[in-house]
């Protein structure tokens, strides 16, 4: 049976079986998607959209859609994919299924705790109905697919006023008890009016089986709300991802997201900032360092609706052997949307012959008076910065990780945990396979 | 110490150097003078081992020890130190992360441990002392937005972290004002000592009123064509180096 076949004749089977107390919203939300998803079914590259990602090799996979069998985890299992240096809040959910035993949420200042449980509890009842998908975009058919399925993640619900004093981590482990497997976990943040909240999102497969995550998360900014969002994407070369994030920002608000990726096989990154209000800022931050196989596609759209917002967006990628990269940056400034500055720059280096980069920059500005301004360079190291290190006794393999170091520094800089920094500083320096004497 | 013989250098098939013979003992400071595209900088970056050029014929040896098949890092180990005409700015290094990732790769190939953290400090510190470089400076990144002075004055500041046998300074005098090539100036000949050389290379004599050369060179279309004492230079800058053709 193909997959999407599969899917939608499991849906009946995954509603029925739903023996939490849903309200009828969700169920009517459900159904709503998997219509739409029958309907349009997955992505093809002739879909514009995906003109540089084919899913075809995710999609013949026959995937446990429901794995039952959770192994159990320990903590020494899981203990290298967190931040234990720093206090903060964990949600861990294993093969789908959230851990409370690794976990630590919260409901004191502010919610942070289990989708499922607010889907059940009528206390949250309010928030669900007024933000769950309501800004997941309907034309996307695998945020369809995952919101037909919805029913776990992480629910994170900051009343106004709060700042939350430690970071949240969301990992999602796959312990490959099933030879492949579909998750779909989905992530709702609500941060209320001058709240501050920094969340970071991880997937791990812990085995060498195969695991196809297609993951969503809503995000609401409230008036002069900060919300810091980072996204951590080193998976195993088994594992493939299909994230996509919505942002809605009212006026005053900051949100950033910063993607980094070094791993997965196939991951597609669907990043998609709406502003509802003046004076909104929205960052966008990438790096993407590939090799082997690997094709990692950032699709970003920042849509302006209103007057004096700004937008930032920083992409950098470097690619070796026949490692694959896409950036699509999409700017919508409407005609509304005066006083708009929108600055995006994505920046490639090719190692390898082999490696490939499609870039592509996209503005549709409706307004008259706006700034906006987009580049992109696709380049080569540098062999005159090279001999210059060299010269200074640089061993060349050395020389080329200081270098590509160097290339992705701006997008490390921004980073404002320093615990963070320091573990995507490591990680960069091995995927670049080598030891420098210092952090960047 | 440095033995250059009947060096022949190209870049894609085009000769530059065409037999140069040079010898430098330890303790003595050359400099090479020539006109534009004399091939100057070609026999700088090739005894430093830039791959751009191809050695056709002849060899460079230091201490006896043909250089030909090693790669620029190895020769910067074995002592060879080039300070380059226009230092490349490297955004998102610092000055400090550079020279101590510089002097630890170094300190590797000897077979030896890292210099200790504290160390490195205090040396840092010293050689930014004597180059009368701002403690501030060190924590920018590696010559963007320098100044033409200061990118030379980090180049000698690299030159006395690394404690090089044999200098070869190209250029480092042009770019520089007055104050600054004597700050420059004062640092070589403060880390000058009977156990190392300095090579030279320069358009002016201006330079050579500062760090006095025991041998002038001049070098035109790839050799040379005079040799002589520091007197040499004067001749030079009264006469141009027509008189040499």
């Amino acid at each position: 049976m193909e997959l999407k076949e599969k899917l939608v004749s499991s849906f009946l089977a995954f509603e029925n079986k739903g023996n939490i107390d849903l309200d009828s919203t969700v169920h009517a939300i459900r159904l709503n998607a998997i219509h739409n998803f029958e309907t349009a079914g997955f992505p093809t590259k002739k879909d514009e959209e995906w003109k540089y990602t084919s899913l075809n090799p995710l999609l013949k996979n026959d995937y446990s859609l429901f794995p039952n069998a959770e192994k159990s985890v320990g903590f020494k299992n899981v203990e290298a994919y967190l931040i234990n240096d720093i206090e903060s809040y964990t949600l861990i959910f294993v093969d789908g299924v959230f851990n409370s035993f690794l976990s630590e949420t919260t409901h004191e200042d502010c919610d942070v705790c289990v989708l499922s449980s607010a889907l059940a509890r009528p206390k949250y009842k309010m928030v669900v109905d007024n933000y769950l998908n309501k800004i997941a975009n309907k034309n996307n058919s695998l945020a369809e697919l995952n919101t037909a399925f919805v029913k776990e993640g992480a629910f994170i619900n900051i009343p106004k006023n709060t700042i939350v004093s430690k970071p949240i981590q969301i990992i999602n482990f796959s312990t490959g008890s099933e030879k492949e497997v579909l998750l779909q976990p989905r992530n709702l943040v609500v941060v209320g009016e001058n709240s501050h909240v920094q969340i970071i999102e991880r997937h791990q497969n812990l085995s060498k089986n195969t695991t196809l995550t297609n993951s969503v998360t809503e995000i609401f900014v409230h008036k002069r709300a900060i919300v810091d969002y980072y996204k951590i994407q080193n998976d195993t070369n088994e594992s493939s991802l299909i994230d996509s994030t919505f942002i809605s920002q009212k006026q005053q608000s900051v949100a950033t997201v910063n993607t980094f990726s070094f791993g997965g096989k196939i991951t597609r990154n669907n990043l998609e900032f709406y502003h509802e209000g003046e004076n909104i800022t929205s960052n966008l931050n990438g790096i993407s360092i590939l090799n082997e196989k690997q094709h990692v596609d950032n699709h970003t759209l920042v849509d302006h609706k209103s007057p004096n917002c700004e937008s930032h967006e920083l992409y950098k990628g470097i690619y070796a052997d026949k490692s694959v990269g896409v950036f699509n940056g999409k700017v919508i400034v409407r005609q509304a949307a005066q006083k708009t500055n929108a600055f995006q720059q994505n920046n490639s280096i090719l190692i390898d012959d082999g490696a490939t980069i499609n870039s592509k920059p996209q503005l549709e500005i409706f307004a008259d008076d706006v700034k906006c301004s987009h580049g992109c360079t696709i380049g080569q190291l540098d062999e005159s910065a090279l001999f210059y290190m060299q010269s200074r006794g640089i061993p060349v393999k050395e020389a080329k990780a200081l270098l590509l170091y160097a290339f992705g520094n701006d997008v490390v800089e921004k980073i404002k945990i320093p615990q963070l920094k320091s573990l995507i500083s490591k990680l960069i320096a091995k995927k670049l396979n080598v030891q420098l004497g210092f952090e960047l | 110490m440095l033995k250059i013989n009947n060096l022949h250098a190209n870049i894609n098939g085009k000769e530059i150097l065409r037999g140069i013979n040079l010898e430098i003992k330890a303790g003595e400071v050359h400099a090479i003078m020539g006109p534009n595209g004399s091939g100057k900088s070609t026999l700088a970056s090739v005894i430093a081992g830039k791959e751009e050029f191809e050695v056709s014929e002849g060899t460079v040896e230091l201490n006896g020890e043909d250089l030909s098949d090693f790669a620029p890092e190895v020769r910067a180990h074995k002592g060879v130190f080039l300070s380059f005409q226009y230092p490349i700015e490297i955004p998102g290094v610092t000055v400090t992360n550079f020279i101590k990732t510089a002097i630890n790769e170094t300190r590797k190939a000897k077979g030896m441990g890292e210099l200790p953290a504290k160390e490195m400090l205090q040396m840092i510190r010293e050689k930014a002392d004597l180059l009368e470089i701002d403690r501030k400076f060190l924590s920018r990144s590696l010559n963007e937005g320098f100044s033409g002075g200061e990118k030379k004055r980090n180049e000698i500041f690299q030159m006395a972290m690394l404690e090089p046998q044999l200098a070869i300074l190209d250029e480092t005098d042009s770019g520089l004002d007055i104050d600054a090539l004597k700050v420059v100036a004062n640092g070589v000949n403060k880390l000058k000592s009977e156990k190392n050389a300095v090579l030279l290379i320069t358009h002016y004599q201006r330079l050579l009123d500062y760090i006095v050369p025991d041998f002038v060179h001049v070098l035109y279309n790839g050799k040379i064509v005079k040799s002589g004492g520091k007197e040499l230079a004067y001749e030079l800058e009264e006469k141009g180096y027509d008189w040499l053709k």
